[in-house]
């Protein structure tokens, strides 16, 4: 047993200098900004191996957000999912109420070792924007949150907690209004301010080394469940599931588990009203490689390279991109991407919230749609282990009118 | 040298340059987006920049997601792509502007649709519409050799972009590899008229000068009248004008109007770069 909580790629192999899984990642960039991202690299090469790092983070995972923590075994939602036993690793229960604490924290010291004083985030869901500005008041930080005008309305909840602690919100207005566009306008932000401003990035995409960074920052998912269940079950689960936005809940439950061949690794990404709609977010599903947001990854676009608009009932997963490593991981057959719809994500919603007394994030449920499916595959012998990588607050509005829990004349 | 097809006017574009040096002057450079108000638009908008005086004109290749364009530029993209412009409306673009006035065209645009299209693909339908060559803003000079290969193979300018946070090694490491001109950014942010034109301009323009023996340096974002120009032509090889002129088209109340008030702006700016302050 460890008290080590933030556990950076032992291996370090991958990605290459250059930021390279494979053919993906890279650093698509104007060179406006190759200065400051280099300086990101250097500086965090630099504080992986720097123990002083290593303790403050370590001190504030604990002790600030909660690690490690909890794994709860699920048996009367497992009973839909023919019979396997079902874990969830619960980052809904860290500070700030999702696994995005994790990554924030890790970037915030950076920031302060790199003397810059102001930060900027996008949010989709605005639990990453959230932990930025939990965050950027905790150590003091100017702060500015771009999220899309959608997001901000389905997220409401979200928008305030960000104003309560102090941060800048905007409405992103351009394109289709949602996490793709937030990216954008936090990356013209960050052209114009670069010099006092870093960019806390939200998920495993992005250019070199935002990959492999928040990676390492999330890896404590993966080390901390793994261990858990080695000690409750006595052996490694079947298979291993999360959602996938841009991926940074599923990589920091994976990594850990890549060389354990016998681990399915398994992604569940949003198929919004179903791939053959045309209305979706499954990027590894439909997805071509390209180029977006700084890195080569797969990709929704038509023909000739313009970005698709993407549509889920999540907005943590309304994003047409997918972060790099997944997109080496697809390739190689290592790991699996599913999409699920709306419908079932939001019936696999309710399902854990009435017989578990967990209500999870609309994108968690998406995991847990899929773990469904994945539990009645592997049968009453399988073992199953799901991130249930937020909570589900921020979306009560969203399930309420989902499912017509406002008495009349009530609600907005 | 490409087996089929003609060979990129990379040749007119250094020449055009070397003209405006000789004459003790820097070139005025318009950057239009292809499709904007409509693809026939777009080609007249071109041809008036270029007939009010412009030296050479950047085709924009309209994109969903301009992440280094401001509002303005943003708003062209928008009405450019509904309308279904396709890289094929551009290539004509350049092709009709290029035959109409004899002028270097280049072509801007961001990676991923020439990814996507394919980079030798992309550079052949250049050339044989008669480009000069191409900016490709967000695609740093690591990542450029496919391309570069493509560009050089059909007689095409590679232009890369410099910014005051570009350290001089790195002036060296992109001037080296360019061709045609460097495109120096006047200050750190996305493009867009401003006020005034940073003092970092002339500071950039002058590293990157001894970064590189003979690539002229051409200095753009926030530029949008004659004084603005006369103040950079002062210091930089070319003054590169954008938001202006989209503006231009933007604010008029017709296309007609729209188009006026491009040649305006251009013989307006043209005078600029002629009355180095
Ligand atoms: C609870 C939760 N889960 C998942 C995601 C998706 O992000 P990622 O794929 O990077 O984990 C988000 C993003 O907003 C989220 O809030």
């Amino acid at each position: 047993m460890s008290d080590d909580f933030f556990i950076p790629d032992p291996e370090g192999l991958i990605p290459s200098a250059e930021g390279y899984f494979g053919a993906f990642g890279g650093k698509f960039i104007p060179e406006a900004l190759v200065a400051a991202v280099d300086e990101v690299a250097a500086e965090y090469e630099k504080a992986k191996t720097d123990p002083a790092f290593a303790a403050e983070l370590n001190d504030l995972l604990v002790n600030y957000t909660g690690r490690p923590s909890a794994l709860t075994e699920v048996p009367r939602f497992a009973e839909h999912a023919g019979g396997a036993r079902v874990f969830l690793k619960r980052e809904d229960l860290n500070h700030t109420g999702s696994h995005k604490i994790n990554n924030v924290l890790g970037q915030a010291l950076l920031t302060k070792r790199m003397g810059k004083t102001r930060v900027i985030a996008e949010t989709g869901a605005g639990q990453h924007g959230v932990a930025t500005a939990t965050a950027c008041a905790l150590f003091g930080l100017e702060c500015t949150i771009y999220m899309g005008e959608i997001d901000t309305q389905r997220q409401a909840l979200n928008v305030a907690r960000m104003r309560i602690l102090g941060a800048e919100v905007i409405a992103v207005k351009s394109g289709s209004r949602t996490l793709k566009d937030a990216i954008n306008e936090a990356f013209r932000d960050w052209v114009a301010n670069v010099e006092r401003t870093h960019y806390l990035f939200g998920t495993v995409a992005g250019p070199h080394p935002f990959p492999a960074m928040v990676r390492d920052f999330h890896r404590v998912i993966g080390v901390e469940a793994r261990r858990q269940i080695l000690e409750r079950v006595g052996r490694l689960p079947d298979a291993v599931a999360a959602c996938v936005g841009g991926g940074s809940n599923a990589i920091g439950l994976f990594h850990t588990f890549i060389p354990d061949e016998k681990v399915r690794l398994i992604g569940l990404e949003a198929a919004g009203h179903g791939v053959s709609s045309g209305e979706h977010a499954a990027t590894l599903t439909a997805g071509e490689p390209g180029i977006l947001h700084g890195s080569r990854s797969y990709v929704l676009q038509d023909d000739e390279g313009q970005i698709t608009e993407p549509y889920s009932i999540s907005a943590g997963l309304d994003y047409p991109g997918i972060g790099p490593e997944h997109a080496y991981l697809k390739d190689s057959g290592r790991a699996e991407y599913r999409p699920v719809t709306d419908d079932e994500a939001m019936q696999a919603l309710r399902l854990l919230s009435v017989t578990e007394g967990i209500i999870p994030a609309i994108e968690s449920a998406h995991a847990l749609a899929g773990a469904l499916d994945v539990g009645r595959e592997l049968g009453p012998d399988g073992l199953l282990l799901v991130n249930l990588s937020g909570r589900g607050d921020k979306d009560m509005d969203t399930a309420a009118r989902y499912f017509g829990l406002y008495d009349e004349g009530a609600g907005k | 040298m490409s087996a089929n097809g003609k060979i990129g006017n990379i040749e007119l574009l250094n020449k055009t340059l070397a003209t405006a040096r000789a004459e003790n002057r820097a070139a005025l450079i318009a950057y239009l987006p292809a499709g904007f108000p409509t693809v026939d638009g777009g080609i007249a908008a071109v041809k008036a920049a270029l007939e009010g005086g412009a030296d050479i004109v950047e085709v924009g290749l309209p994109h969903s997601d301009p992440v280094l364009d401001g509002p303005v530029i943003q708003t062209a993209d928008d009405i450019a792509l509904r309308g279904g412009v396709r890289i094929a409306d551009v290539l004509r673009t350049v092709r009709e502007a290029h035959a109409a006035t004899g002028a270097p065209i280049l072509v801007m645009t961001y990676w991923n649709p020439v990814d996507r299209y394919g980079a030798e693909r992309f550079a052949a339908g250049v050339a044989e519409a008669g480009g000069a060559g191409c900016i490709l803003p967000d695609l740093p000079v690591e990542e450029s050799e496919v391309w570069r290969k493509a560009a050089e193979q059909h007689g095409l300018a590679t232009v890369f972009v410099v910014a005051p946070s570009s350290k001089d090694e790195r002036l060296a490491k992109i001037t080296a590899a360019g061709s045609g001109f460097v495109y120096a950014a006047s200050l750190m942010g996305v493009t867009g008229t401003r006020e005034s034109v940073g003092a970092q301009a002339s500071d950039l323009v002058r590293r990157t000068r001894a970064a590189t023996a003979d690539l002229p340096v051409c200095v753009g974002l926030g530029v949008s009248n004659a004084e603005q120009a006369a103040e950079v032509a002062a210091f930089a090889d070319g003054v590169i004008v954008g938001s202006a002129f989209v503006k231009r088209m933007l604010d008029a109340p017709d296309e007609a109007a729209g188009l006026v008030g491009v040649r305006e702006l251009a013989a307006d700016l043209a005078k600029g770069v002629r009355s180095r302050s």
